[in-house]
């Protein structure tokens, strides 16, 4: 795979193969067990796709497989041009994904802006996109040089979300990302998604918050026993 | 290989700016070397002379006593290397960040391996303080020290990075770590009795293995790292 394909200096992404993920017959096992048993889906750019279904149906096997985080067994994976069969494609291809999953993958002895900028330093993220990630989640003032282990639980998913925006991602893995926040960081979250698909990147939001999501995502995903089908929209299940 | 280094030389920043905030070295690792050094001298007599009265037996099994110390230490410092990352899913973060695993098992072998080496400087110094240990050679036992120390520093990244994933990682990894030291361990602990006394004839042969065991381990956990810790 080439290094193209990076965001631009004013936040928007440069164009990607559309679509954007393409999956045929994808079966991912996991523990022996197939977390994905067959797995068809199409996901274009600039969409925003709600994946929903009861625990253990698959939803975050599906995130971290689309993240070069799983392998597939069977059938074929396709993200962001990269093949997920293959080793080398998978490394490519997780450099420019942004996954938010049930951890916050920060480091409790370190504070809020060095976690931060560790994250974004191995993603050769420009140093001002970190400042805006901060500044964006409120963690540039007091909150800065506070180590995380002294943090709330909605101030940590705060500072993992402020790591994702500084990373600028081509596509976008939300694994409950409202989990733990309060009203304003509901908005916030809202907000981010509103404003990644509108600069050209795909966002898939897993979610059990059906009172929310409905309103964020034009397009859902029911997710049962390890398989994937298009829902009707929200506005026509009425 | 310019991406690899400097990944590796960020996640070693990384770890050593957790290590000074969280002072696990200074509070535990290095009182863990102090105590190990006390119980020796509680239970071996330090009056028992050996070779005609020319040194105590501490001093003579110093070499052992020592490269033991710093054996146990590695389980705790290499554990507590992975355990950072398996905290909050950390490992995934940095495999979705697009670092090599190779990168990830050097960085971590760098800070374990000077880790290792305060250890040793303390527990050193407490040997030749309390076991009356003198040295004969100090460049030829820096040499030991400095192969010995990255030979178990890689190994013992290595083969923690095989148990990390693991829900019983805590006891399956010292019976995977003791065992392969053991070469290192006997190859340590006669090169550093050949640089202390001059005992010994293949004191030469053993620190050329011990070169050997470092780069064996370091190049191992780089060209395996891919297969431990990713979905291959």
């Amino acid at each position: 795979m080439s290094e193209a394909a990076s965001p631009s200096d004013d936040g928007t992404v440069p164009p990607v193969a559309s679509p954007v993920a393409r999956l045929r017959g994808a079966v991912c096992v996991l523990g022996g067990f197939p977390a994905l048993a067959g797995v068809d889906l199409d996901l274009h750019a600039g969409e925003v796709a709600w994946l929903r279904g009861p625990n253990g149906a698959g939803k975050t096997t599906l995130l971290r497989l689309l993240a070069g985080l799983g392998t597939v067994r069977q059938g074929s994976a396709e993200v962001l041009g990269a093949d997920l069969t293959r080793v080398a494609d998978r490394r490519w291809l997780r450099r420019r994904v942004g996954l938010l999953a049930h951890a916050t993958f920060l480091y409790d002895d370190l504070t809020v802006e060095e976690n931060i900028r560790f994250w974004a330093d191995l993603h050769r993220s420009d140093p001002g996109d970190v400042d805006s990630a901060m500044a964006r989640f409120g963690l540039d003032g007091r909150l800065r040089t506070v180590p995380v282990r002294g943090l709330s639980a909605g101030q940590r998913r705060r500072t993992s979300l402020a790591v994702l925006v500084a990373r600028r991602p081509l596509l976008w893995l939300l694994d409950e990302p409202h989990a733990g926040l309060d009203a304003e960081g509901r908005a916030m979250v809202d907000r981010l998604i509103t404003d990644a698909t509108g600069a050209g990147a795909t966002v898939i939001v897993a979610s059990h918050d059906a009172d929310h999501m409905p309103a964020l995502a034009p397009r859902v995903l029911d997710v049962a026993g390890g398989v994937v089908r298009d829902a009707p929209a929200p506005g026509a299940e009425s | 290989m310019n991406r690899l280094v400097a990944d590796a030389w960020r996640i070693a920043r990384k770890d050593l700016a957790i290590e000074r905030s969280s002072r696990v070295v200074g509070s535990q690792i290095l009182p863990f070397g102090i105590v190990m050094l006390l119980l020796f001298a509680f239970g071996v007599d330090p009056e028992l002379q050996v070779r005609g009265g020319e040194r105590s037996i501490l001093a003579e099994i110093a070499p052992g006593l020592f490269w033991i110390t710093v054996l146990l230490a590695l389980l705790l410092v290499s554990g507590r290397s992975f355990a950072v990352e398996s905290d909050d899913g950390s490992l995934d973060a940095l495999l979705v960040s697009g670092v090599h695993p190779g990168s990830i098992l050097a960085g971590k072998t760098l800070v374990v391996a000077i880790q290792l080496a305060l250890l040793e400087v303390v527990v050193g110094a407490g040997s030749m303080l309390l076991f009356g240990v003198r040295v004969d050679d100090p460049l030829h036992l820096l040499v030991v020290m400095l192969s010995t120390t990255v030979a178990l520093a890689g190994a013992g990244t290595l083969l923690l990075a095989v148990v990390a994933g693991y829900s019983g990682r805590d006891t399956l990894g010292p019976l995977l770590v003791l065992p392969s030291m053991a070469p290192v361990l006997i190859g340590a602990t006669a090169a550093s009795g050949a640089a202390l006394y001059g005992t010994g004839s293949d004191g030469a042969a053993w620190t050329w293995a011990l070169v050997a065991f470092a780069l064996l381990y370091g190049a191992a956990g780089i060209v395996s790292a891919g297969a431990l810790l990713e979905d291959v």
